[in-house]
């Protein structure tokens, strides 16, 4: 897109236009370093860096230590640490303004619940709740970009009780919600959260303790659209491969994994090397930038992020040079065609030292990637394609061994039928039932609400019809949501009825 | 071993009794209600064969004069069962307890415990107690749905009884005579079952589908209200008896009732069913569901 379309397009706001035109002012110059093969494949489509830009002068992602920053404020902004609930949602307003991230908009804004909840009191509660309400709107209304996302829990807390009764009432899709359940969690706020799930398609469900392991019971955050990553750390970068469109490229099978897939994954792992080197070495963010200075995020917690999509297209299309017909998703020699390929690629990556990171422990992470609004004819990360789901039990088990080479994200998403809303244990059943099969995040909505849950990100299906009609919207994810719905099919997900 | 003849299996049930469950709908009732709606449940099969011809993937076929069924080709159309002259089914499946029970194990960690429906799953009383007993065994909960025709004070079914943790009883309207002409049955044990269940705290639900203008529901709604209500004062238990009111839908609905004596009948007004709901927690009920 040219300068000028920016300037004169229609669709989008002022903030949209000004972010736009920054991106175009990065990808004017060219600074990395690519092979001749990065270079194809990024050509191809088959290697993708979700237009992170030509020159990365910021993390993807960033997970500030809030607690830190609650209980000692912060000297660069003038902030002192708060003493009621209106200085300490107004003191978080204030600091996510200067969280960056890759949408230039703060993709994790803490715990909330448990940041906000000394301030809460049986006395005070009815003021929490305006206060908490009219944050989450402020954040809705300025953070105008849904891969923002909150987390809460495994406590129950006032705060977090307060929070999903206003989210219900408010049925806005920013922030994104996350419940980190475990054996701690009571089941009122369980329950809670499922009901609150099926008016306003959050929070979503994550195995707490399973996170806990991959991070080595380090304190770890949900963040954009389910990615697992360290507090006071996060993502320089997310770069994917597009698995369908790579496996045209091979033979056969064992072409594919013996030559095709290994030697994208190595390019892949220094590709995005390359865009962490520019980000520490020429960027300045770890010299200048005050979170760093201050201490809210330390360098070494950050890590990369190798993405993965269109698992079940590429392993439909090695099935058909094999000559064989199973499909991924309802033919045990297909699904475990897709495990091998997930556990090859496991393999390449910890083996793989990043020579940036300080620690030789540090390793990137596998994320399997939601897919984007332009990814016609290729499936989220290793989820069946939409409309070929089984019955969720089916679902399940199918996708449930994947889930653990994924620290860094993967999730399916069940939609439910209004009947539900009358037995709110029985998704928790159904949660409980997965993560003892080894699932690690469930996310749910229901089938009537106007919040819909995209691929991970939510957004409003009104505001998608008012994008139809060629009106301007808040939202750039309301973009992103409606290239999803019409290229990825994605309200079309099969519904959970009795 | 004993078998018994299952018309479908729900892994997943939400309707059915606390939390997630199985939901196993036994073939075979003994009543005939006009607004049954899944009359394909009523009667067991006599391989007359008229449904064979029906079947447009050849799922059916007759094999030693007996109605076949091959699941894997079925494409769930209910031709079949449309047509058939009887209401049943060709697609039952036939179980033992060991079968059933594997069925069970394999989604046993997704459930909180097993419902038996139909049908009339009563009928089938000495397969479902030992199929409880073991289901017992995996730690799952068993419930009962029944129309209640069966006098469940009789020893016969003590042990029946023991095993099962509920039970759900339909209470399809109180006048019995209205009662006879739409189900065929009186309604005498149906209302002994409810005090006797309720006094042994092992009623979980009463259920009532209402039927503008056909039933007299405010007369049912106000009689087993107050009957929950005088069990609830008596038993003093934290987990209270539900009283489900069911709208009237036609679908599933024979035909010729639809063209016969249900001619015209549409589901009740949200009002309606506010107002007995209204009715039922005046006169006792705690917990009152409407779907």
């Amino acid at each position: 897109m040219s300068i000028l379309d920016i300037i004169k397009d229609t669709n989008i706001t002022f903030e949209q236009r000004v972010l736009g035109l920054a991106r175009a002012a990065e990808n004017s110059i060219d600074v990395l370093e690519m092979t001749d093969y990065v270079k194809e494949y990024r050509e191809a489509g088959i290697i993708c860096d979700l237009f992170e830009g030509n020159a990365p002068y910021r993390p993807r992602y960033i997970l500030p230590d809030y607690d830190k920053f609650i209980k000692g404020g912060c000297e660069f902004l003038n902030i002192t640490p708060p003493t009621d609930i209106w200085e300490a949602t107004n003191n978080l307003l204030m600091f996510y303004k200067h969280v960056p991230s890759i949408t230039t908009m703060p993709v994790y804004i803490g715990n909330i619940d448990y940041l906000l909840e000394k301030f809460v009191t049986d006395e005070n509660e009815d003021e929490c709740y305006r206060a908490i309400k009219l944050f989450l709107k402020h954040i809705d209304t300025t953070i105008t970009d849904s891969f923002c996302h909150a987390n809460i829990g495994p406590r129950e807390t006032k705060a977090g009780m307060l929070i999903l009764k206003a989210m219900r009432e408010l049925e806005l899709p920013t922030p994104n919600l996350t419940l980190k359940y475990s054996e701690e969690t009571t089941n009122k706020l369980a329950i809670e959260s499922i009901n609150t799930a099926l008016v306003t398609a959050k929070p979503s469900f994550a195995k707490d303790s399973m996170y806990r392991e991959d991070f080595g019971g380090n304190e770890y955050g949900i963040v954009s659209c389910y990615n697992g990553l360290e507090v006071s750390g996060g993502a320089h970068t997310l770069v994917r491969v597009r698995l369908g469109r790579l496996a045209k490229k091979a033979t056969n099978k064992s072409d594919f994994m013996e030559n095709v897939l290994p030697k994208v994954a190595h390019e892949m792992l220094g590709y995005i090397d390359e865009r962490i080197r520019f980000i520490l070495e020429e960027s300045v963010f770890f010299q200048v930038n005050f979170l760093v200075a201050e201490g809210f995020i330390k360098k070494e917690k950050f890590t990369g992020l190798f993405g993965m999509v269109g698992l079940a297209e590429c392993v439909n299309h090695l099935m058909e040079l094999e000559g064989k017909n199973g499909r991924f998703g309802s033919d045990d020699l297909a699904n475990e065609l897709g495990e091998n390929i997930v556990k090859t690629l496991t393999k390449i990556i910890k083996d793989h030292k990043c020579k940036y990171f300080e620690s030789e422990e540090k390793k990137h992470l596998l994320h399997s990637q939601v897919g984007i609004e332009t990814d016609a004819g290729e499936s989220p990360g290793c989820r069946i394609p939409i409309g070929e789901e089984p019955e969720i039990f089916e679902h399940i088990v199918q996708a449930s061994p994947f889930h653990k080479y994924f620290a860094s994200g993967i999730g399916d998403i069940y939609s439910f039928d209004e009947t539900y809303k009358k037995n709110p244990q029985a998704i928790l059943d159904i949660i409980n039932g997965g993560f003892n099969m080894g699932l690690r995040f469930f996310s749910m909505y229901g089938s009537d609400c106007d919040v819909v849950r995209v691929t991970g990100y939510l957004v409003k299906k009104s505001e998608m019809e008012k994008l139809d009609q060629g009106k301007v919207v808040l939202r750039d994810t309301t973009i992103l949501g409606k290239g999803a719905r019409d290229n990825g099919r994605v309200l079309d997900r099969k519904l959970r009825k009795k | 071993m004993r078998r018994a003849k299952i018309n479908k299996i729900i892994k997943f049930s939400n309707v059915d009794g606390p939390g997630n469950r199985m939901s196993i709908f036994f073939q075979g009732c003994n009543y005939n209600c006009l607004y049954c709606h899944n009359p394909e449940t009523i009667n067991m099969c006599n391989s007359c064969g008229t449904c064979v011809g029906s079947c447009p993937v050849g799922a059916l076929s007759i094999v030693d004069s007996k109605v076949c069924w091959d699941k894997k080709l079925c494409v769930e159309c209910d031709r079949c069962t449309n047509i058939c002259l009887i209401d049943s089914s060709p697609k039952t499946m036939d179980y033992s307890v060991e079968e059933l029970l594997k069925e069970i194990k394999k989604v046993s960690g997704f459930i909180r415990g097993i419902t038996v429906s139909g049908g009339e799953a009563t009928l089938n009383y000495e397969f479902i107690t030992e199929l409880f007993k073991e289901v017992k065994k995996l730690g799952l909960t068993t419930f009962v749905d029944t129309n209640g025709s069966l006098d469940l004070r009789e020893d016969i079914y003590s042990e029946f009884i023991k095993v099962t943790d509920n039970f759900m009883v339909d209470m399809k309207v109180w006048s019995e005579k209205k009662h006879k002409d739409l189900t065929g049955v009186d309604n005498l044990s149906v209302k002994k079952n409810i005090e006797f269940l309720g006094e042994l705290g092992k009623l979980y639900e009463v259920r009532t589908v209402v039927v503008p203008e056909f039933l007299d529901n405010l007369e049912t709604v106000t009689e087993v209200s107050k009957l929950i209500g005088s069990i609830n004062s008596k038993n003093q238990l934290d987990e209270r008896i539900i009283y489900k009111l069911i709208k009237y839908r036609q679908i599933g609905v024979k035909k010729e009732n639809l063209e016969g004596k249900l001619l015209d009948l549409t589901s009740p007004a949200d009002e309606i069913m506010e107002k007995l709901s209204k009715v039922a927690k005046e006169n006792g009920v705690q917990k009152v569901i409407i779907i």
